[in-house]
């Protein structure tokens, strides 16, 4: 069978999952009282008219291609990082206390400073799931998820008390976040007056590495042999534990970037909420992606849209549907593409549907 | 209990997979009290054929009778109900469940709630006795050996009252003394007005216990009459559709001095925690091949483990070419020369989802060879595999394509050319044959005669006495994880051979012997 027909083959696959998930999230906004047909209008269209939107699309693209970056590494390797939420929120906590400690250190030092500080934060977090489950055999899924909350407390304890801003506490507003940044971690913005950032840039960078880590190293090599089969990995010399606590590291590591990215580019201060999400939706942009960093990419891109046109759709004049509607359909979206796994990897489906085509286009 | 299979028939059953017509238009039938040996290569279409009659496939044409009445077999629940058990190749037990809740499985479909394991337990030790088959009823799967978990699914079976027997080589994990005991006890089962359809490649078992005998070569039936009719050489040539030639036969050479692996008195442990390994000791000279002989699961499996570094020694000694490997990780026993072909040639041999060229690249990807500096050099990697492909003569599409979807053959050749290319001072190769057709298995003996021209030794573990007998120089017998004695292969035979696997020494004490081999 020729390539190119698998390829398009695929591509069908995922759009026509994409396609019912979208249909079932129409029966939701039905029941929301919207008129579905409007709404995707609006969420699909709206972004895309002006730079605005664009600019807005692609500033939630950069933490969610790194947070699924991570996950892609974390699952090639054999374990999934449920964890993003909480190795955000350290990754930024971490940057951001480097960042109002050293205030003046110029530009070209505290950016990397602040990232660096972002990624061990944001690893520590990851690689705590990666070696309890190596040395301990504690499944990564319970692991991350509680780590999540931990993360959460903690974070919110030191946004509350030892780093809150002195000024809310001047003035007594007491709203639970960080001074702003000195300007020196501030990432530059693309294009005046909109928020897009160099983040991007880097993430996208980061994502093209991290596939040649994974398909052109030996490193990469030992961490997918790990993940696909074990027992054939320490057959060949490997130490399969050491390679599950690294992926959890470096799985742990993007998402931490992520709360960099957030904290330097966007908010330029750790404030409550700064995670809005993407550690989930990251594995979301991750399993739409194929599970391939430069997959990764466009789905990062398009999930953006979705965020960005869920919340226009919300502020459209006769729309009137909530955007947190978004989290359901993100939800079809997982189950949609996960079926539809079946139909990508079963070789005996494939040639069936295709032969039924080929068929077709004889009569 | 179901109605009494008194004639089965299977009529004009077509099978097609992807790319594979795996049975084409085959007739079958079977009257009570019958044992039917199916005999075929591997990829004949045997396994299908049963698959199907137990539910496991659906025909894409043709029909089944029994007793005259067409059924339809649509689960292995529906093959339970008409009274057709099958033994399985690959055991289906769940690894975590005990002798008696697999049992169980099987016998409580009927009711939703209510499990009386006591009864099934009291089932399973009375059938275990009845037929002399020895299983410990509350012994989980996962710690038994092969050999011993392929006594339970026969228990199974058994204990579920099946009428009509299918029994996809059961003797492949037992003594030849066990075998025999088998073999009689389905002539026994086939006199009590049952019914066995006896799947093998092995032409004396067929012999032995069939009426009649169904050959398939390449999905079609070549042959089915009754067994008597036709001698073993017409047999293996209906079989194989050519001339067959006997296992290698080794040329006797006197031992080179120098000792490539020596193993002094190893304990280990298995995966239960027992000692596994009971003061293992033995000595393979450069250019030997040196069999291990045993019914599976006295030690072997450890044994190979031990050396190559993926379970630990708890006392004693392994030298590779007069190095202590003892306990060294297994990369560094890898770097010191140790070729492996592992027992689990799909897990553990390979990556499935990995393709050829991946899986040929598994233990040298991280040499100059290959690549430089951390990144794997594509090119190489590329030439690297298409010449082992090539020289090796592995069927694949091309190098990219997923190990798992090639043959069981061609997967080992994969492991064979990845641990040859190595020439290594040492390989390990356990029951290297298992499974596989005449064909393949001429292929991969012929590879390893080839490097022990080179020098290497060969450890090879196996429960094929005639490959061990015509291949190895020497032969160890291993039971309950001890060597029971050392013997030359030219000066045994398989009745000794057959009882000291069965753990029973004769007169001479073995260790003597031992000893004045190693001086």
């Amino acid at each position: 069978m020729k390539k190119s027909t698998i390829a398009i083959y695929n591509f069908s696959v995922v759009a026509i999952a994409l396609l019912i998930a979208l249909l079932m999230g129409a029966v939701l906004f039905l029941i929301a009282g919207g008129n579905p047909i409007l709404a995707y209008h609006v969420m699909f269209t709206e972004p895309l008219k002006g730079a605005f939107g664009i600019s807005e699309m692609l500033v939630r693209a950069a933490p969610l291609m790194l947070v699924a970056v991570g996950v892609a590494i974390s699952f090639r390797s054999g374990i999934l990082n449920i964890g993003g939420e909480g190795q955000i929120l350290i990754g930024a906590v971490a940057g951001a206390f480097i960042a109002l400690s050293f205030p003046n250190v110029p530009k070209y030092l505290l950016i990397p400073m602040v990232f660096i500080t972002a990624f061990a934060g944001g690893a520590l977090w990851g690689g705590l799931a990666g070696w309890l489950k190596a040395y301990l055999g504690v499944n990564e899924i319970l692991s991350t998820v509680m780590l999540n909350y931990i993360a959460t407390q903690i974070y919110t304890y030191l946004l509350r008390a030892p780093l809150i801003d002195p000024q809310e506490l001047a003035y007594g507003t007491g709203i639970a976040q960080t001074a702003q940044i000195s300007q020196n971690a501030w990432l530059a913005r693309l294009i005046p007056g909109m928020r897009l950032h160099t983040g991007l840039i880097y993430a996208s960078l980061i994502a093209v590495a991290a596939y040649l880590m994974l398909w052109k190293t030996t490193l990469g090599y030992r961490m997918r042999a790990c993940g696909a089969e074990p027992l054939a990995a320490r057959y060949a010399g490997m130490n399969v534990r050491r390679y599950l606590v690294l992926a959890m590291l470096l799985a742990g590591g993007m998402a931490g970037l992520a709360g960099g990215v957030e904290l330097c580019g966007v908010h330029r201060r750790a404030l409550e909420a700064l995670s809005a999400g993407y550690g989930f939706s990251g594995i979301v942009v991750a399993l739409f992606g194929g599970l391939h960093p430069l997959g990764i990419i466009p789905a990062s891109a398009l999930f953006g849209l979705l965020i960005v046109g869920a919340d226009m759709m919300q502020r459209a004049p006769d729309v009137t549907i909530p955007a947190h509607i978004i989290l359901a359909i993100q939800g079809l979206i997982i189950l949609a593409v996960v079926s539809c796994r079946i139909f990508l990897t079963h070789r005996g489906i494939r040639e069936r549907i295709l032969g039924y085509f080929s068929r077709h286009k004889e009569d | 209990m179901a109605e009494k299979i008194e004639l089965l028939e299977m009529k004009s059953i077509t099978k097609r997979f992807p790319g594979v017509l795996a049975c084409d238009s085959v007739d079958l039938e079977l009257r009570s009290g019958e044992v039917l040996a199916l005999l075929g290569e591997n990829g004949a279409g045997k396994s299908t054929l049963m698959n199907i009659l137990y539910g496991l496939y659906k025909q894409d044409s043709g029909q089944i009778f029994i007793n005259g009445c067409e059924v339809t077999v649509g689960s292995p629940l529906d093959a339970f109900k008409l009274g057709i058990g099958m033994v399985h190749q690959h055991f289906m037990l769940v690894p975590n469940l005990t002798v008696t809740e697999n049992v169980a499985l099987g016998l409580c479909h009927d009711r939703t709630f209510s499990l009386d394991l006591e009864k099934v337990r009291y089932r399973v030790m009375d059938v275990s006795r009845k037929h002399g088959l020895a299983v410990n009823p509350d012994a989980q799967i996962w710690q038994l050996s092969v050999g011993e978990q392929q006594r339970v699914e026969l228990v199974k079976a058994l204990a579920l009252g099946a009428n009509l027997l299918i029994m996809d080589e059961p003797t492949a994990a037992l003594t030849p003394q066990e075998a025999d005991e088998l073999l009689d006890l389905l002539r026994e089962m086939a006199r009590s007005e049952c019914s066995v359809i006896f799947i093998s490649h092995k032409l004396n078992e067929v012999r032995r216990v069939s009426d009649r005998v169904t050959v398939l070569r390449s999905g079609k039936m070549v042959y089915t009459g009754p067994t008597q009719e036709l001698s073993d050489s017409e047999l293996a040539d209906r079989m194989a559709g050519r001339e067959l030639r006997d296992f290698s036969r080794r040329v006797y050479k006197p031992l080179d001095e120098n000792i490539a692996l020596s193993v002094v008195d190893v304990h280990a442990k298995g995966d239960m925690g027992f000692n596994a390994l009971n003061g293992v000791s033995f000595d393979v000279h450069k250019g030997e091949i040196f069999g291990i002989a045993g019914v599976s699961g006295n030690g072997q499996r450890e044994l190979a483990e031990t050396i190559n570094g993926l379970r630990r020694v708890q006392s004693g000694n392994i030298l590779l070419d007069y190095w202590n490997i003892t306990n060294q990780t297994p990369l560094q026993i890898i770097e010191r020369g140790m070729g492996y072909i592992p027992e689990n040639r799909i897990h553990e041999g390979t990556i499935p989802s990995f393709s050829v060229r991946e899986n040929l690249i598994l233990k040298e990807y991280d040499t100059p060879r290959l690549s430089h500096k951390g990144f794997l050099n594509r090119e190489k990697t590329r030439r690297f595999a298409s010449d082992l492909v090539f020289n090796f003569d592995i069927k694949t599409p091309d190098i990219e394509t997923p190990c798992a979807s090639l043959s069981g053959g061609n997967i080992q050749k994969v492991i064979l050319a990845r641990e040859i290319e190595r020439s290594p001072k040492v390989l390990i190769a356990v029951y290297p044959i298992r499974g596989l057709d005449l064909g393949a298995t001429e292929n991969i003996h012929k590879e390893l005669l080839k490097i022990t021209e080179s020098g290497t030794a060969v450890l090879l573990i196996s429960e094929e006495l005639d490959e061990l007998l015509s291949f190895c120089d020497r032969i160890a017998v291993i039971y309950e994880g001890r060597i029971m004695k050392t013997l030359w292969a030219r000066d045994t035979n398989k009745q000794e051979l057959g009882l000291l696997m069965a753990g029973i020494l004769t007169p001479e004490p073995a260790q003597k012997e031992f000893e004045e081999e190693r001086a």
